[in-house]
């Protein structure tokens, strides 16, 4: 490029290119319980906002006691009589169902995660819903398959499966965990998480229409008590938890002395590690991906980034540049790069992390983006001047925040990296074959991605080492958690 | 009065390769079913458990890095070392209240065990790796990977058998364990840590303790680096407490799913995952 177009005043603002299609949001949502709508027994409703405007969306029906009671006995009924006697290839069809319908109103309810969740409308429409699809229609297959999966081997099902799943990726988190448990042959109970009900009971509309038998999925919305209900309910058979690791320990604890299993996908703290021989620009747009992906909302974001010495101005500057360019606004944009955050109180929690940071000497960095005046917003931010020790290098923050720190050699980066009770994923950029595998291996996490970063497919398996969780969800892998292994 | 006077036993722990005694200097008096005195074992320590696992801690990463072939072979010769020991091993289950059939038996069962299970340590990494389909332009794998350190509450009644059936499967993995082993029939598995000082096991790849249960327990559950734990103990308060304490650094928690360790069932690939992360690779495939 000479020097002449780079000085050009270039306009980077785009038109508004908004997403107008009805997202098909009811008023209200009650709580969907043996295969109809009902209200929850207390009659209470939560109100559902838009983050990105902080207006009102719908409400939504809070389960309680009797609620939860009444949908596990729903779970257990459907579990004896229909779901575990139903030939695995007709259970197969309901799920390859599920995959169709969702398939066909995929487009609202891409406007509707991102009217629920904050998220942009080009990650929710080319990530969340397609992978929630692929999903199901992965794990459909599996349903008559599974004396092929375990060799020397019969599997079980496990019977009823409480699952809880957190607010980032609202519909694919139910995706991931429903489809496998009813694959191979459980019934479920789904608590979605508080402030991002929306599309879990749109499902709910889907699995009805799928006209799935009355109870072999039951969705219950509602905060953390209602988790603790789930959790603590004497006739769920397995728990599976999305979510922080401190809630995780929790339930670790309340499960303990119980025959209950359990897998648990937590929380993480990504190192993202460039080498001075890997493609520059690629691996600046991977970072970007890496962190500012979902507005960092994501559990395996890459939010450590450990970039070798002689590259680590370049790599610095070629970041701000790339940052200056992200577009935060409207999620429904169609341009929009950074969505809002998804609530008021993650909004707090980021905030006080930035205040922690330079309050512990690191040096804080944003572009100059406006940020609109309604709705919860962070700039994208990075922090440089960063030690091992700062709790911004070691808490995890779940925000657009990337902490930056340098390395000399891959063994430093390696240590560096492992330094963390986290063990969720990470990053590796360089040209090299070797070096690849040398980092992929060393690096104890349970996804590694090499000269690419937070790519998810249904076939590949997904979950963490040390305290960001245990079992793992997708692929062959995935259906280990929801069976019980009898020896033939 | 010529006969001989036989050499006595002392019993010792097995940390990091070496024989120490307790370091708190703590023992106590194993006895017969006749009330006679066997031997004085010692009651490992809170600190013995953490010196443990920092020998465990440091030998793991060199286990891990061993090929399967190799951590295989070892196994192997741990199998041929135990034949050549036989008649001690009858000998001890003996005086720890088994019939001379009933310890020919659990002997020869321990042998073919390991020799079982070295045969896994270069196959189960196929067994258990996929090469996912994925539908976008990357190249994904997935490979177990052992946990790293790994406490063992070996079972009570079966002190040579069920240990080494519990064992095999998680240092074939590339794990290192620390072993606490039976009170009250300890023997055997503190010869077996004899029979690995004299193989080709690395030094603190499997360190044996004896000691009591109902005193470690909860600090053995609650230690932040131990990865993962395996409890055969069977009671169900014991059980409990280890999952609470588990949740502190969410170690993973296996409780074995036989007790019938003489029968087959005591032999599956399956249980080397129990102790197996699953590590998935992405690469981009293109120029």
């Amino acid at each position: 490029m000479s020097t002449t177009t780079a000085s050009l005043p270039l306009d980077w603002t785009y038109a508004p290119a908004p997403e107008k299609a009805d997202p098909n949001i009811s008023e209200r949502y009650d709580l969907f319980i043996n295969g109809e709508f009902v209200p929850s027994s207390d009659a209470q409703y939560r109100r559902i906002i838009i983050p990105s405007r902080e207006t009102f969306l719908c409400e939504v029906a809070e389960a309680g006691k009797p609620d939860i009671d009444r949908a596990v006995r729903a779970a257990r009924s459907a579990y004896s009589k229909i779901w575990s006697k139903m030939p695995p290839r007709e259970r197969g069809k309901y799920i390859f169902r599920i995959a169709r319908l969702l398939q066909e109103r995929a487009r609202e309810m891409a406007v509707a995660e991102s009217l629920n969740g904050g998220k942009p409308i080009r990650e929710s429409r080319d990530t969340d819903i397609p992978l929630s699809v692929a999903h199901f229609f992965y794990y459909a297959g599996w349903a008559d398959k599974l004396i092929y999966a375990f060799p020397g081997a019969r599997a079980r099902a496990l019977g009823v499966c409480g699952q809880v799943i957190p607010w980032n990726f609202p519909l694919l988190m139910a995706a991931w965990k429903i489809a496998p448990a009813l694959a191979t042959g459980n019934t479920v109970v789904l608590k979605p998480a508080e402030t991002t009900p929306v599309t879990a009971l749109k499902l709910a509309e889907i699995i009805r229409d799928a006209d799935l038998p009355p109870g072999v999925v039951n969705i219950v919305p509602g905060g953390r008590s209602t988790g603790q209900l789930l959790v603590e309910h004497p006739d769920v058979d397995k728990i599976a938890f999305t979510g922080s690791t401190a809630v995780g320990k929790w339930i670790m604890k309340a499960l303990a002395g119980t025959r209950k299993k359990y897998t648990l996908e937590l929380g993480g703290k990504a190192a993202n590690i460039i080498f001075e021989d890997a493609a520059i620009d690629q691996a600046v747009e991977g970072i970007i991906n890496a962190i500012f992906f979902n507005q960092g909302h994501v559990c395996c974001a890459g939010s450590r980034l450990l970039v070798q010495e002689g590259i680590a101005d370049t790599v610095i500057s070629k970041l701000k540049k790339r940052m200056e360019t992200l577009i935060l606004g409207d999620p429904l944009d169609k341009n929009t790069d950074v969505g809002a955050i998804n609530s008021k109180e993650q909004l707090d929690k980021i905030e006080r992390y930035l205040q922690v940071g330079q309050e512990e000497g690191a040096e804080m960095w944003q572009p100059t983006c406006p940020v609109p005046e309604k709705g919860f917003w962070c700039r994208p931010t990075l922090f440089t001047n960063v030690s091992q020790s700062h709790r911004i290098t070691q808490e995890e923050i779940f925000g657009p925040v990337l902490s930056i720190q340098t390395f000399r050699t891959a063994e430093e980066a390696i240590e560096k990296a492992n330094n963390t009770p986290y063990g969720l994923s990470g990053g590796v950029w360089t040209d090299k074959g070797a070096k690849i595998f040398k980092v992929t291996r060393q690096v104890k996490a349970g996804v590694m991605w090499a000269n690419t970063f937070n790519k998810f497919d249904p076939s590949s398996p997904f979950g963490g080492y040390k305290e960001s969780g245990m079992g793992r969800e997708g692929g062959w892998h995935g259906l280990m958690p929801y069976v019980e292994l009898e020896s033939l | 009065m010529n006969e001989r006077v036989p050499v006595l036993k002392t019993y010792k722990l097995f940390i990091g390769g070496e024989f120490p005694r307790s370091e708190s200097g703590r023992s106590y008096t194993l006895k017969d079913n006749r009330g006679r005195a066997l031997a004085n074992i010692c009651q490992g320590s809170r600190k013995d458990f953490r010196n443990a696992v920092v020998a465990a801690r440091e030998a793991q990463s060199g286990w891990a890095g061993r090929s399967g072939y190799n951590r295989g072979q070892i196994l192997y010769r741990l199998g041929e070392l135990v034949e050549g020991r036989r008649d001690q091993f009858v000998a001890e289950l003996k005086q720890q209240g088994s019939s001379i059939v009933e310890a020919r038996k659990e002997v020869d069962r321990t042998i073919d065990r390991i020799i079982y299970f070295a045969g896994w340590a270069d196959k189960y990494q196929q067994l258990f790796s996929t090469v996912n389909p994925a539908a976008s332009p990357h190249f994904v794998f997935s490979v177990p990977e052992p946990t790293g350190v790994v406490a063992l509450i070996a079972p009570e009644q079966s002190g040579l058998l069920g240990l080494v059936s519990l064992l095999c499967p998680i240092i074939l993995g590339g794990n290192t364990v620390v072993a606490l082993v039976s009170e009250s029939k300890p023997l055997s598995a503190i010869t077996f840590s004899e029979v690995l000082a004299a193989g080709d096991v690395p030094h603190g790849v499997v360190n044996i303790l004896t000691g009591f249960r109902s005193e470690l327990l909860e600090h053995i559950a609650g230690h932040m680096d131990v990865n993962a734990i395996v409890y055969a103990g069977g009671k169900p308060e014991e059980s409990k407490l280890i999952q609470q304490q588990a949740s502190l650094n969410v170690k993973r928690v296996i409780f074995p799913k036989t007790d019938s360790w003489p029968s087959e069932s005591a032999e599956s690939p399956y249980f080397i995952m129990d102790t197996q992360e699953v590590k998935t690779t992405w690469h981009p495939i293109g120029l």
